[in-house]
């Protein structure tokens, strides 16, 4: 699929946005596929971390609107101790998280979880999981 | 010097294997540590959104109770906790404008600037007991267990809270050296179990914990050594639903470090609770030999 970067669709608004929110500078990256070659969860994400990354240094958060890249992330940051840029992707993706969930949009549904796996799984998990894909 | 243990949410409840077995290897070893009286949940996860300040309160009220204390270091078991502290420690240490905005907001707490020092259960065992105390006071040795230590994220990464540099596993391999088990060398060691992804997929689908099992079982390991109830989780207790989708073709049962501890040093094996571990855990220890019923 080939996705159009031009006048129309670029923002700089939604690049500082990104960069404020994460506390990174996107136009760091240099394109160099590390962070996709480091990310356990890249076979299940609709965008590699790296075109995640792209994407975010022109602003096109509506190319982004309906990806799982983000929420399939599980913040392992081995992304970010090999970006030979020093950028902290992991914080990257929490920002796009973020830029969703203060929308008041839910990932996933806690209502929805079977009560086999809330009796079975572990506490952190469910701490963990509500803050990343709840909001 | 003093030492606050804070155990953490999981610990309480689904993950007392982790934490009873490493209690009564610390009495066994003679070190003395003093859970907080009064603690909350770290939080699980760091906050990663810079402008988000409201949820490292946890946290760092965790480590206000240390100091209130007297505590000099604060000792976790659990890896997700462990991150999470040290990181908000970090920041209360290093970034001088948001130190003074959480501080002011708990204007009924003492200010905190990050005096006292979070460490994890295996530095403790390093710094204050050593390895070759560990050895001597071994009673019973895990010999012929081929095991491998297990890091996952949270205890090295980011590099500025690790527990040792990348790449490296020595705390735990030197310990599990100590009480006599055969430790094998794993590349996978610090790659991810999918972490809280669990509550995203179906269960059996958490294609990067089959990953571990899998690499794991090729690399000739039996059992996998572990300080995370969610790494526990994600590894040992679905292996049922890998081995039922395809995804895996052998077991690799997982154990806290601290169970396998406990048992070399002659706890009683009732105190480790191996029954909260996944069924193939007891069996692999029982023909290895190692007791597992008082
Ligand atoms: S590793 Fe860093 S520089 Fe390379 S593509 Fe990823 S974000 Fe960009
Ligand atoms: S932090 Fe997220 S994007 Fe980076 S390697 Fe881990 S799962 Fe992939």
């Amino acid at each position: 699929m080939t996705l159009p970067i031009n006048a129309q669709n670029v923002s700089i608004v939604s690049v500082e946005k990104i960069n404020k929110l994460s506390g990174e500078n996107v136009k760091l990256c240099m394109q160099c596929g590390t962070c996709t070659a480091s990310c356990p969860m890249a076979e299940e994400m609709e965008f590699y971390p790296r075109k995640v990354m792209h994407l975010s240094q022109f602003g096109l958060l509506s190319e982004m609107e309906d990806i799982n890249t983000y929420w399939k992330c599980a913040s392992c940051h081995s992304c970010s101790v090999r970006c030979p840029r020093g950028i902290d992707i992991a914080k990257v993706m929490e920002a796009l998280r973020q830029l969703v969930l203060r929308t008041s949009k839910n990932y996933i549904e806690p209502s929805e979880m079977p009560a086999e796996q809330i009796k079975e799984l572990p506490q952190i998990a469910m701490v963990a999981g509500f803050r990343k894909l709840t909001s | 010097m003093k030492i606050s243990y804070y155990p953490g949410c999981t610990l309480k409840l689904k993950a007392k294997n982790l934490e009873l077995a490493a209690l009564a290897s610390l009495q066994a070893l003679g070190i003395d540590v003093e859970e907080m009286d009064r603690w909350n949940c770290c939080g699980a996860v760091y906050s990663l959104t810079d402008d988000d300040l409201i949820h490292h309160i946890g946290p760092v009220r965790n480590l206000v109770r240390a100091k209130e204390r007297g505590a000099d270091k604060l000792v976790t078991l659990c890896s997700m906790c462990y991150n999470t502290l040290a990181r908000a420690n970090q920041l209360m240490r290093k970034d001088q404008v948001k130190r003074d905005t959480i501080n002011r907001f708990m204007d009924d707490e003492i200010d905190y600037a990050g005096e006292v020092e979070v460490v994890h259960f295996l530095t403790l065992l390093e710094e204050q007991v050593g390895w070759d105390t560990i050895k001597k006071k071994v009673k019973k040795p895990l010999t012929g267990l081929k095991v491998a230590p297990y890091y996952g994220c949270t205890l090295q990464r980011p590099q500025a809270v690790g527990i040792e540099p990348m790449g490296s596993f020595s705390l735990m391999t030197r310990l599990l050296e100590a009480i006599g088990a055969t430790v094998v060398p794993f590349y996978s060691a610090d790659k991810c179990c999918g972490s809280y992804q669990v509550l995203n997929v179906e269960a059996g689908d958490n294609d990067a914990a089959a990953n571990v099992i899998n690499a794991a079982a090729s690399a000739g390991i039996e059992a996998l050594a572990t300080s995370c109830p969610l790494c526990e989780y994600n590894l040992g207790k679905q292996q049922d639903q890998f081995m039922a989708k395809g995804k895996i073709t052998a077991n690799v049962p997982t154990f806290y470090f601290t169970q396998l501890l406990g048992m070399a040093l002659g706890v009683d094996p009732e105190v480790c609770h191996f029954e909260l571990n996944d069924s193939k855990a007891v069996l692999l220890l029982e023909a290895k030999q190692i007791q597992v019923a008082a």
